[in-house]
């Protein structure tokens, strides 16, 4: 499934309304260890279903990673019904990623 | 700035091992290392291949850079700080700027670890190990930096321009470097890091209470994995996560020895290093 970039205009459709868990991946270009999950978070998106990615450019997208209190990234939250059900903070394996989605 | 084609962060048996290899191949390869390392303390090796009688850890280590120098590789004494890759590698350490096609890290491993109730609850959530990365978010905002010697002021330096305010706190520790004029030093001992949802401060051991919107662990020098987690190699926490070919999820970067876990050897770390030169010659050929 394609990678969709999640912005302030449709976080809540994308990601709130959403009827499957979202996997977002907060980064920004000049963030190093951001460039290696990008990639990562790709791959998986290729071999997964019945789950939605994301990215979210945390300096076009202030608003949203202050209200998610994202104060280091890579960050990864794991969104379903509209909430939280699962986070990380750092570079995380595809494996890693899997966990985190619970599957 | 200096060039190579291969730099090796740690001048240990694993550093060193692969610096044969990489000069014999006629790669231009730098050795970085900031002290003795492991073997230092080692009075009598006893169990490594090809000794007749035990030598010392600072003998065999001395001995093998001398063949590296022989070879044609370049050592030098400095301290990484910071790696950042974008087709090639920069490394920033004390004395200066380093570039390379390919980098090894074989820093071995670090005992350090700070046991301060709060850290590792709030990690993501205002503490952080990597200010380059993270001080965006600390823009106009309280900070602290957590550490003692060089590699702290250079955590604090990256923040400096952005946050509000910058403390170093030594957790009771000596401070071994200097520090920028208007940098408030405190060398009391932490008792934790507060706050429930994100850090709001810390209290010092006698009870005191420094209000802090961030801390920054910047622990003794940067070891493997701080310098892995700023490059955005995948580490255990501990160790640094390679394949049989000694390479992490970076292209062109490359790990061996103690810093990749395993069995803490010599002979292992040697080995490990010659595997990782083979990668890098392959690397660096096949990059042009
Ligand atoms: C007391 C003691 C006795 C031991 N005895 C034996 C023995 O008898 N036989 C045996 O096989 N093994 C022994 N070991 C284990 C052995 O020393 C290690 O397995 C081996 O040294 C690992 O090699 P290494 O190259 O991975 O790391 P190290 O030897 O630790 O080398 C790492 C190097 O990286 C450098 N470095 C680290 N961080 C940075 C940075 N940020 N910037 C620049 N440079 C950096 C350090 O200066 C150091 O030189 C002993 C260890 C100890 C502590």
């Amino acid at each position: 499934m394609a990678v969709i970039k999640i912005t302030e205009q449709n976080f809540e459709e994308e990601v709130l309304n959403a009827d499957v868990p979202v996997l977002v991946d907060f980064w920004a270009v000049w963030c190093g260890p951001c460039q290696m999950q990008g990639p990562i978070v790709d791959e998986l998106a290729e071999e997964v279903s019945g789950v939605k990615f994301g990215k979210l450019n945390v300096d076009e997208n202030m608003s949203l990673a202050q209200r998610y209190r994202v104060a280091s990234i890579p960050t990864l939250l794991v969104f379903k019904d509209g909430r939280i059900a699962a986070s990380a903070v750092g570079l995380q394996s595809k494996d890693g990623l899997k966990r985190l989605l619970g599957i | 700035m200096s060039e190579y084609d291969v730099i090796i962060v740690g001048n240990g048996p694993a550093g060193l091992s692969a610096a044969l290899y990489t000069s014999r191949a006629n790669l231009r390869t730098l050795v970085i290392g900031k002290d003795q390392g492991a073997l230092a303390k080692a009075d009598r090796i006893e169990n490594y291949f090809g000794l007749a009688e035990p030598i010392s850890g600072c003998e065999l280590v001395e001995n093998t850079k001398i063949q590296a120098k022989n070879l044609g590789a370049d050592l030098v004494t400095d301290e990484i700080f910071h790696i950042s890759w974008n087709q090639d590698f920069t490394l920033e350490g004390r004395e200066g700027s380093y570039r390379a096609k390919a980098v090894l890290l074989a820093t071995g491993t670090s005992r350090k670890k700070a046991d301060i109730e709060g850290l590792s609850r709030l990690e993501g959530h205002g503490v952080s190990y990597c200010a380059i990365c993270d001080a965006f978010f600390y823009r106009g905002r309280k900070v602290a930096v957590l550490g003692n010697e060089e590699y702290a002021v250079h955590e604090l330096a990256q923040l400096l321009p952005v946050a509000g305010s910058a403390a170093l706190l030594t957790d009771g520790k000596e401070l071994k470097a200097k520090v920028p004029e208007g940098v408030q030093v405190i060398t009391k001992k932490i008792r934790s890091v507060d706050g429930e949802e994100a850090v709001t401060g810390v209290t010092f051991a006698d009870g005191e209470r420094l209000p802090a919107d961030g801390l920054f662990v910047a622990l003794g020098s940067a070891g493997a994995v701080d310098l892995a987690r700023k490059v955005g190699a995948l580490t255990d926490g501990r160790s640094i996560q390679v394949d049989e070919a000694m390479a992490t999820n970076v292209p062109g970067l490359f790990a061996a020895g103690d810093c990749t876990g395993g069995l803490l050897q010599i002979s292992t770390a040697v080995g490990e290093g010659a595997k990782a030169a083979m990668s890098m010659i392959k690397y660096v050929r096949r990059d042009g």
